[in-house]
């Protein structure tokens, strides 16, 4: 395709698997675009032979993909039993057997036959549920397709012989090619095919070099040679791109770099403003592999520990050790700081696989969060001993999700009551002096803060429901989603009021939707005075560095000015203007604005 | 000789492609036939990784093992002491 030679900044698509950004010359590997196989008919006489090429193409097959096991590199050692998976999936009666049968009944060619096989194979797949288990059939595909080589005869071209600085350009890239690349020339590869479980897409984060797959037209408008910028993070593809934008991508790069130092010189700096005033950045997590992450970013403790994993990942209730175990160990690793645990915040999109509710018309609306744990009161207690038990070892907080009303909060407290009785009578641990909070989320309750604020210890105000809930937006519907607005004033009244509410009764207020981490947002929260902000983890080092560079004094004086404004567009505006004023580097908001959940995440 | 054991899967990640694997392998130390079934599907070759990775257990599931030949017990109680060490997974 050399029409493409000039034609420049050609954009593509596709899946970010492993994060960098890398700029370099493209190296097109045939690999895999599935070749023309054709079907032929075998004499009688010649189907032994047949059976006996197919073999053969078997066996070496084996050999190869033993060898390259054995050569693997240290760091993929781990996943080696990738590679075990796939000399099983060339032994397996599903391949061999039923090709060879295939060749033997219909008289057909071993290559066809194979076809037939893997075919076959596919559409049991694609009938599973389960992304992961979904994704295995390419580990199929990548057997059969050596063995498809192999059975053609031809050499297989072996990934490790090139030792140029180049990106690797290829339909599908098995585990056993990725793990033959040498590392430390080539830069990155990007794919027409594979997806965010693929084993090669874990190989890639294992080998930490940039890659993209699922690009699907990658080796039909790519030449062999041409320029390429990699953008692991967003999983963006620019075909020879133009000087503009290889500057802005070098400066991208660079800033990356930057930044990733920078999370090292800051995380041990106090989040503190010009004038002395505290805010204390914690992270939101979801697993326990997180929080050393959490720990690295600077965060000063878990502001908001979602419990709803191990509830889904399986397809019975938790037993309530299972959760103990689970609580305890978050608790301790965090020690000396806190960690706020969120019960139960199910419903809506995510509702228990084995709790068939009845389908709802609107699950946001439904039998979500405290009121789905106040219909089920067994489950709901088995969580709060399990929480309560665990709050024995380490600073625990109890943070309760929707709460929309005074009377909803008394009914949670008396199962609470229940359970803390319970647990005195039989002599558990636990302790006695647990803060408890609810997160506010519901319109109805910011109307009631200050009734709510004089009976518990915390708030935890939850931006992403809120705005939801507030502004009547279901983010998840495409036609509406762009109304969804965290800069509206109605919003930013909403967490004032609640903040003011906290103020006069005393209490410690959070805030923890996508709003504590973007950095758009941080003068108005330190303006109207949040104690703490929950974030991913990711989000932690710019927030901080924005607070570092402020005033408490400033940020209220611009809230009042923002409090006058009365549009979104019209506040946007404003932060925008004043936050280059502080932070120069803040100009260009996109290529502060890394996406997804990977630990360089920036904003939300 | 045939014998039959209900196992339960307990470990996290449920039967992926790991935990598969070493099903296949332990089932090759064997002469007896192995077989699984789960509830609504037809029974499985418990030799076929593939067979088995179709079959989708996630934690919780609980299934049949049936095994034919003279080592048959053997191969279901070692297949047994698998499923409850979670295959070795860690944690």
């Amino acid at each position: 395709m050399t029409d493409n030679q000039r034609a420049e900044n050609i954009k593509l698509q596709g899946i970010a698997v492993s994060p960098g950004i890398i700029i370099g010359k493209a190296r097109l590997v045939d690999r895999s675009k599935q070749k023309i196989v054709y079907q032929y008919l075998i004499d009688e006489k010649d189907l032994n032979r047949e059976v006996e090429r197919f073999r053969n193409a078997l066996l070496v097959t084996k050999q190869q993909i033993a060898a390259v096991k054995n050569n693997m590199p240290e760091q993929l050692k781990q996943h080696a039993f990738i590679l075990d998976t796939h000399l099983m999936i060339l032994d397996d009666s599903m391949v061999s057997e039923a090709t060879t049968k295939t060749i033997v009944e219909e008289k057909i060619n071993a290559e066809w036959a194979l076809k037939k096989s893997v075919q076959k194979i596919n559409k049991i797949f694609s009938e599973i549920e389960d992304e992961y288990l979904r994704d295995r059939s390419n580990d199929v595909e990548n057997v059969a397709e050596r063995i498809l080589r192999n059975l053609a005869g031809k050499e297989q071209d072996s990934l490790s012989v090139i030792n140029e600085r180049v990106i690797i350009v290829a339909h599908n890239l098995s585990p056993a090619d990725t793990s033959e690349l040498n590392t430390s020339k080539i830069m990155g590869f990007i794919t027409d095919i594979g997806g965010r479980t693929s084993h090669t897409a874990i190989m890639a984060q294992a080998l930490e070099i940039p890659a993209v797959v699922g690009l699907e037209s990658a080796t039909n408008v790519i030449s062999d040679g041409c320029l390429l910028i990699v953008d692991g993070y967003k999983g963006e593809v620019i075909i020879n791109p133009d000087v503009n934008i290889i500057s802005a991508f070098q400066e991208k790069q660079t800033y990356y770099d930057k930044y990733k130092s920078s999370i090292l010189r800051l995380n041990y700096l106090p989040s503190e403003t010009t004038d002395g005033h505290r805010v204390t950045l914690k992270a939101n997590v979801e697993f326990f592999e997180e929080i050393a992450a959490a720990k690295d970013h600077g965060a000063e403790g878990i502001g908001l520990y979602r419990t709803e994993y191990l509830y889904l990942r399986s397809k019975e209730i938790p037993d309530e050790d299972e959760l103990y175990k689970d609580y305890k160990q978050v608790a301790e690793i965090i020690l000396p700081e806190t960690v706020t645990i969120r019960t139960l915040d199910l419903g809506g999109d995510k509702i228990l696989t084995h709790y068939q509710t009845a389908k709802e018309m609107n699950p946001a609306l439904g039998l979500r969060a405290i009121r789905f744990c106040l219909k089920e009161p067994d489950i709901f207690k088995s969580q709060l001993r399990a929480i309560l038990r665990a709050s024995a070892h380490g600073n625990v907080r109890i943070l309760f999700p929707m709460i929309s009303g005074f009377q909803e909060f008394l009914d949670v407290k008396k199962i609470l009551g229940e359970v803390m009785n319970d647990l005195e009578s039989r002599k558990v641990e636990y302790d006695r002096d647990i803060k408890i909070g609810i997160m506010i989320e519901i319109p109805s309750a910011v109307t009631i803060a200050d009734i709510l604020a004089k009976h518990v210890d915390f708030f935890s105000i939850g931006t992403n429901d809120l705005i939801q809930y507030a502004l009547a937006i279901d983010r998840v519907n495409e036609h509406v989603a762009f109304m969804y607005e965290p800069y509206h004033p109605a919003v930013i009244r909403m967490i004032k009021q609640t903040v003011d509410a906290a103020r006069d009764a005393g209490i410690e207020v959070s805030l923890c939707g996508e709003m504590a981490g973007d950095p758009m947002c941080a003068s108005i929260l330190l303006g109207i005075g949040i104690d703490e902000l929950s974030m991913n983890s990711g989000s932690i080092p710019l927030i901080k560095k924005i607070i570092r560079s402020i005033s408490r004094k400033e940020a209220m004086n611009d809230l009042n000015h923002i409090m006058e404004l009365t549009t979104a567009r019209e506040i946007k505006k404003f932060i925008e203007k004043n936050l280059e004023r502080f932070i120069p580097e803040l100009k260009d908001k996109n290529t502060l604005k890394p996406p997804g959940n990977n630990s360089l995440s920036i904003g939300n | 000789m045939e014998h039959i054991k209900k196992l339960k899967v307990i470990n996290d990640l449920g039967i992926h492609a790991r935990s598969s694997a070493r099903i296949v392998e332990l089932a090759g130390r064997y002469n007896s036939k192995l077989y699984f079934k789960k509830d609504g599907h037809e029974e499985v070759d418990g030799n076929s990784i593939l067979s088995i990775l179709t079959l989708a257990c996630p934690k919780g599931t609980e299934i049949d093992a049936r095994a034919v030949g003279e080592d048959s017990k053997d191969l279901l109680d070692e297949l047994s002491r698998l499923f409850q060490l979670k295959f070795g997974e860690e944690k």
